[in-house]
């Protein structure tokens, strides 16, 4: 279950602009920013995609619970790319630093550009890897 | 080691694998810290002075020849994902950290006969999304974090939630290709054969077989390891089974014991829904006390609530008919014998699941099962209970029987009341089933990276619980490298038989001890004191 669905009303967020988020989250994303979303599938998805349960999504949505801050990383327009660099490599509470060998400063300056990217290119939100396959499944 | 020499270490590594994967500045060094550790910043904490990254095995082969001639330990990590068991970080101050990750190739999943043969950077993610992009027929089992490495997991005889002999890590194995600490390189079991196509097939060859050496030890470099997978099951079926009283647990267990051992069931979860009034000061007091609560005031405490004192999720893969007739079977084979128990049905549906089958949200009974790990699907939902920054895990093995719960219950639940910690043991606590044919239980403090107070006590407290098991016969299965020692020791029948045995054959093998030195409290003797 998406929690842009699900809790959206829940945690009163101010639904003008979270449905206008929504509107412009279909597709891909531009072509200069697939490298960016890709790492974002890979590396913060899993604790940060659009969906319940998540530790990162959560607690993202509880800081930021009264504020227009979305607790989804990929609805964020206030991120920079020094911001997006000192927390991938240095952590926060119990998010791990990411290691060179894991996101190596080319896919982190990817991310950074995919993050700060405007709402329209990014395209749809990433889905977890087994929602992903999950619909991969069901459309063979 | 000086200053030059250890230039020169660095400059033979940047020789071996680039300029570009070798690393020893504090900022580059920091993830590898561990993140989790109750020790951070104190003089306890254990850090790595450099790391390496090599492409391919003649890279790992190179890289450890160049530090068994500048005498420098390495510590091999996989994907450096074992949060709460040390995450990245070695057992000696200095070490140079061998950072595999790149080596990252799923080099085979062969549906037909069932394995796969990866190397330790293939994350569960990785071997999850190869298997499901090529529709292949067959299910991982995955921990509960899928960022870590079926390598490096069963190295460390991590666990998972489906069938039993799939849910063993390393017992799941079958082949490993090992780089030795002279850099020759070695494969077990019938990868010694040239010209076999059966290294993932039977896991023994001929002769000894030394795979157990490289599980939580330091005798080699593993580079590629051979795993059984099962096929993927048609039908996914659950069922739950409730007794009321707190001895019915005896008997509870030992018809769980005869339905995994049978082959019948995949991973079960033992529950006390007397835990949800753990929040009533009078019951958490019961259930609590020192000594113990005695069993009649335990089901007073049950009887008065309208509640069962234990229940048994149990769970079921298979096609359609046989899912059917062994929750029957198992129902049937309880209810009969234990007075005043029930059975709830389930869900069940056919594999793969949709999504909203893997949301669980249908399952007409709460349940701590975890339905993405039930069917073998790497996620990382579980850092939803991570609380604070982090923290450290304890989880005593003990024997797979109701008396011996009761007796853990007891003990060690008396044992940490002097810690102001929540209660990991009380008279509901519920034994793990995780490893095939043992129980454990968990302990599991928080770390808060700003306390060093807290830490500080959480840190007495693990060497305590440790050593009070321990008088019991109740032993860790894996630790992070600061406790390791403090487990090893506690492994001591015979005077340490068991550790002057792998101390004599690590000096025979990696005379200058540059392999993980301390690894499972296996200490070379250029470091024994």
């Amino acid at each position: 279950m998406r929690l842009a669905f699900a809790v959206a009303g829940a945690l009163a967020l101010a639904a003008g602009g979270a449905f206008a988020q929504q509107a412009t989250r279909t597709g891909p994303a531009a072509p200069e920013l697939e490298h960016g979303k890709a790492v974002y599938a890979h590396w913060c998805a899993p604790c940060h995609a659009n969906s319940m349960g998540l530790a990162g999504t959560n607690s993202l949505t509880i800081k930021y619970e009264g504020t227009d801050i979305p607790g989804v990383l990929e609805d964020r327009t206030d991120l920079t790319a020094p911001v997006i660099t000192y927390f991938v490599r240095n952590g926060v509470a119990w998010m791990p630093p990411f290691r060179r060998t894991e996101v190596s400063d080319a896919d982190l300056a990817a991310l950074s550009a995919y993050l700060t990217a405007p709402l329209e290119d990014r395209g749809a939100h990433t889905p977890l890897l087994a929602d992903e396959m999950a619909e991969m499944e069901a459309a063979r | 080691m000086d200053e030059s020499a250890f230039a020169a270490f660095l400059n033979d590594l940047r020789g071996a694998v680039g300029e570009d994967w070798v690393w020893s500045s504090d900022t580059d060094m920091f993830p590898y810290r561990d993140a989790f550790s109750p020790v951070w910043n104190t003089p306890e904490e254990i850090q790595a002075s450099s790391a390496v990254a090599p492409a391919d095995v003649a890279q790992v082969q190179e890289v450890v020849r160049i530090a068994k001639r500048h005498r420098v330990p390495l510590h091999p990590i996989s994907t450096g994902k074992n949060f709460g068991y040390g995450g990245a970080s070695p057992n000696v101050q200095g070490s140079a950290v061998l950072d595999l990750k790149r080596m990252d190739r799923v080099i085979e999943v062969n549906e037909e006969r069932n394995y796969c043969l990866v190397e330790p950077g293939v994350s569960y993610f990785d071997l999850y999304r190869h298997i499901q992009e090529r529709g292949l027929k067959v299910m991982i089992d995955c921990p509960d974090p899928g960022w870590g490495s079926p390598v490096g997991n069963a190295l460390d005889r991590g666990v998972g939630y489906t069938m039993p002999q799939f849910r063993d890590h390393f017992g799941a194995h079958c082949g490993m290709e090992v780089v030795l600490p002279d850099g020759e390189l070695m494969r077990t079991g019938m990868g010694a054969m040239p010209g076999a196509d059966s290294w993932q097939e039977y896991p023994y060859g001929f002769g000894p077989d030394p795979s157990g050496l490289f599980a939580q030890g330091n005798f080699g470099v593993v580079t590629k390891m051979g795993f059984r997978l099962m096929p993927q099951p048609e039908y996914y079926r659950t069922g739950l089974v409730r007794v009321p009283r707190r001895r019915d647990l005896i008997k509870l267990v030992h018809h769980v014991n005869y339905l995994s051992d049978s082959g019948m069931v995949s991973e079960v979860r033992f529950a006390s829904p007397l835990s949800a009034l753990l929040g009533d000061p009078d019951f958490a007091a019961l259930a609590t006390k020192l000594g113990g609560p005695s069993d009649a005031e335990m089901d007073a405490a049950a009887s008065a609530a309208g509640l069962h004192s234990w229940a048994i999720d149990l769970q079921f893969l298979g096609p359609e008919a046989a899912t059917a007739a062994q929750w029957e079977y198992a129902r049937d084979r309880i209810l009969s014998d234990i007075p005043g128990a029930e059975a709830l049905d389930g869900d069940h549906f056919a594999l793969p699941a949709t999504e909203a089958q893997l949301e669980n949200d249908t399952q007409p009974y709460p349940t701590a099962i975890r339905r993405k790990g039930a069917l073998g699907i790497p996620s990382l939902g579980i850092w939803e209970i991570v609380r604070d920054d982090g923290h450290v895990g304890f989880f005593p093995v003990l024997p797979r029987d109701g008396e011996a719960v009761f007796e853990m219950q007891r003990v060690l639940g008396d044992a940490s009341r002097e810690y102001p910690l929540p209660p990991y043991f009380s008279a509901v606590t519920a034994p793990l089933f995780w490893h095939s044919n043992t129980f454990q239980m968990v302990f599991a403090p928080s770390i808060r990276r700003d306390d060093p107070e807290h830490n500080a006590m959480v840190h007495r407290a693990m060497k305590h619980m440790v050593a009070v098991a321990a008088e019991h016969g109740w032993g860790d299965y894996r630790a992070a490298p600061i406790y390791q020692d403090d487990v090893a020791a506690t492994y001591s029948f015979n005077g340490g038989a068991l550790r002057k045995f792998l101390e004599a054959m690590k000096d025979a093998v990696d005379p200058d001890g540059i392999i993980a030195p301390g690894r499972g409290g296996v200490w070379p003797a250029r470091f024994r004191p």
